[in-house]
């Protein structure tokens, strides 16, 4: 009864988002033809499932609008299905040009040959797809996670004395990991591994899944906290799950940033705040206004030009005194 | 001893037996793993522990499965219980931030009753489709459950909302009597709707229902109306968890906040015993099978188990529970034992005496 009942749930909303799917794509049709030399783009957002995704998205609607870009958004869910009946609804509304963050790294080749059938360029955004053939997509613009983790790793070696918090001459890092399989959560913990392989004192001792959100980094942290007291180093793959750890650090009757070093990934607003007030340590900034950069590449390559493969975003580190200069003037 | 179905024998023959068992035993397991798994402490004027957590962190779905458990009762079933979670934490974050006092009791007061009141609105328009229009419960629900998320992003401008008022916090973080106040709520819930239930007549009243409601109606039953009552009910009380879930890390994210939790919520339901077919409900075995998902949610991480195969160990986890309750698989089993030859036979003649 349980299995048949969740058959028929899965099919159901299946077929409601084919139905979503079609209703974008009438008024799709309609809007394209109006207007032929405007530049129309598919773009595929992953979800809304932290600040620096809403910033993202932001930084995408305004810059399409202030360059006269017409903009056909979806949010997927945090879903592959669904982003990848976006795409091959855009394919569908023929539009000039798709833009795509994939959910996760694989699974992508079928859809993305489409594309390429139907002769749409396609740009992945601030993340990658793990795919043989290249030529399936003009090309990547986005953060470099491995670099990232490295400068994360390479931080926490710099300051291993001061982070050694309980003194006892090993650092126990407990890592937070990101959505299982997601790019910026693989990579991120590579970089990261890689880095403090310089230092033979410093381990990550526990690792697991937050997903990405507070509640899961708030519910994993407490369990890590029970588990072991010798804990000196959080490194949380996003702000969002660092500030679900400080919540369960400030339960657990510790101060974090104090008692227990918090580095994380992204420098959203309230991660900055965060920083700021002292209660992370450091953090990896990840920039999500990829709008400007890639309007700029959806021109270029609608036109018919040569891009670049790869192209990494511009990106910084903060320290607690960096972010109290900085905050005032953040625009996310 | 036939003059003595002993208290053992009755144990045995109890409906709750497995679900305990298996919570012990994924307990013990724990122990194993981390041998002051079990110690608890105190901590700035408040119990601490891994079992505090535990029980903390069940409130939400110990809720959401207390209307669910009703709901199922009736031979229905609710999909939207996470979307009027998210919807419930939607309305009372956005109230708390827009409010001019933001960090005032009367703030969050309000904020809390504006949102529960959309939620027994929700609800009633659940128990509306299936009690009015008789549309079929999981279709009438999945409605909800896909617009809900729509509703509550159109809500929160699809942005993470983040209100500030310690009050709305304590909802989850709090502690009344060195007890976390989420577990309280949630036992309030509990006994409001044992009592309700078990000390008058609705309980049955609800149980032929999900028997027969043509041959309840026909025997005088207000059957749409007792329908109508639960769905409203379930509303209630995913508004509810849905604030206790928004005060745990004070942010409401409408993608994600409650996602799932009606499979968690069905897994409680199930696990305590409660029939999908309808008819008899046990609301002890809903608590029972709350505790057991926040339980196996801990273990995860306490003993290690990586990411990547977190759901595979769930699944598994689960299915044992599942064959352990069933008396089909137990006696397939039990027979398999006895035709083997060797020590086995005494070990499973001692079990079956």
């Amino acid at each position: 009864m349980l299995k048949r009942t969740l058959i028929a749930a899965s099919a159901i909303s299946l077929s409601a988002f084919a139905l979503t799917a079609c209703g974008s794509d009438d008024d799709g049709g309609g809007g394209a033809e109006g207007s032929d030399d405007k530049i129309t783009m598919g773009f595929a957002q992953v979800g809304a499932e932290s600040g620096w995704r809403t910033a993202n998205t932001i930084s995408i609607q305004e810059e399409a609008e202030a360059q006269g870009i017409e903009l056909k958004f979806t949010d997927a869910q945090g879903k592959q299905e669904n982003q990848i009946s976006a795409i091959r609804s855009y394919i569908q509304q023929k539009v000039d040009v798709i833009a795509f963050s994939p959910v996760v790294e694989t699974g992508w080749d079928a859809v993305l040959q489409e594309a390429k059938a139907a002769g749409i360029p396609v740009i992945l955004t601030d993340r990658a797809v793990d795919s043989e053939d290249t030529s399936l997509y003009e090309t990547f613009l986005g953060s470099d996670f491995v670099l990232e983790g490295e400068r994360a790793g390479e931080w926490l070696v710099e300051n291993a004395g001061e982070a050694d918090t309980n003194g006892d001459g090993t650092i126990n890092v407990i890592q937070l990991e990101g959505t299982t399989g997601a790019a910026p959560a693989i990579d991120r913990a590579e970089g990261f591994a890689t880095a403090i392989a310089a230092d033979p004192s410093i381990e990550v001792t526990a690792s697991q899944t937050g997903d990405f959100t507070r509640d899961g980094g708030k519910q994993v942290m407490e369990a890590f906290l029970q588990a072991d007291d010798t804990i000196d180093v959080v490194y949380a793959h996003n702000d969002d799950m660092g500030l679900g750890a400080i919540e369960a650090i400030e339960a657990a009757g510790l101060e974090p940033g104090k008692d227990i070093k918090i580095i994380t990934v992204d420098a959203v607003k309230d991660g900055m705040q965060a920083l700021a007030d002292g209660k992370i340590n450091f953090i990896v900034e990840c920039n999500p206004l990829l709008g400007p950069q890639l309007m700029e590449l959806a021109k270029a390559v609608v036109a018919g030009e040569e891009v670049e493969p790869r192209i990494v975003t511009e990106e910084t580190t903060f320290t607690q005194e960096q972010a109290k200069e900085a905050l005032p003037d953040r625009q996310y | 001893m036939p003059e003595n179905p002993t208290l053992v024998q009755r144990l045995l023959r109890h409906q709750l037996l497995w679900p305990v068992l298996a919570l012990v035993a994924l307990l013990v397991i724990n122990v194993v793993a981390t041998p002051t798994f079990l110690n608890i402490r105190m901590q700035d004027g408040h119990l601490y522990g891994n079992v505090v957590d535990i029980v903390r962190n069940s409130a939400p779905v110990m809720l959401v499965a207390l209307g669910m458990t009703l709901v199922i009762a009736t031979r229905g079933i609710d999909l939207s219980v996470g979307a009027i979670a998210a919807i419930s934490a939607a309305v009372a974050c956005t109230r708390i931030v827009g409010a001019g006092d933001e960090a005032a009791l009367t703030t969050a007061v309000m904020a809390c009753t504006y949102a529960l009141i959309a939620c027994i609105a929700l609800g009633a328009w659940n128990g509306f489709l299936v009690s009015v229009l008789r549309i079929q419960p999981i279709i009438a629900t999945l409605i909800l459950m896909v617009a809900g998320r729509g509703i509550s992003m159109a809500i929160t401008d699809g942005q993470i909302t983040t209100p500030n008022n310690g009050w709305f916090s304590d909802l989850a973080s709090g502690f009344v009597l060195t007890l976390p106040l989420a577990f309280i709520i949630a036992l309030v819930v509990f006994a409001l709707t044992a009592v309700l239930t078990r000390r008058t007549a609705l309980g049955m009243l609800i149980e032929a229902v999900g028997i027969n409601p043509e041959a309840s109606r026909l025997a005088g039953v207000r059957s749409r109306t007792i329908t109508w009552t639960v769905y409203t009910f379930s509303g209630l009380c995913s508004g509810i968890a849905g604030l206790v879930i928004a005060a745990n890390t004070n942010s409401v994210n409408a993608n994600s906040l409650g996602l799932w939790i009606e499979l968690d919520a069905i897994l409680a339901v199930v696990i305590g015993g409660t029939s999908l077919a309808g008819g008899r409900f046990s609301l002890t075995g809903t608590f029972i099978g709350a505790i057991f998902i926040a339980t196996l949610a801990r273990t995860i991480p306490n003993i290690g188990i990586p990411s990547e195969v977190n759901y595979l160990f769930k699944a598994i986890v689960v299915i044992a529970v599942c064959l352990l309750q069933s008396s089909r698989a137990r006696s397939v089993f039990r027979r398999h034992r006895s035709v083997t030859p060797g020590p086995a036979v005494p070990v499973a003649k001692g079990i079956a005496a």
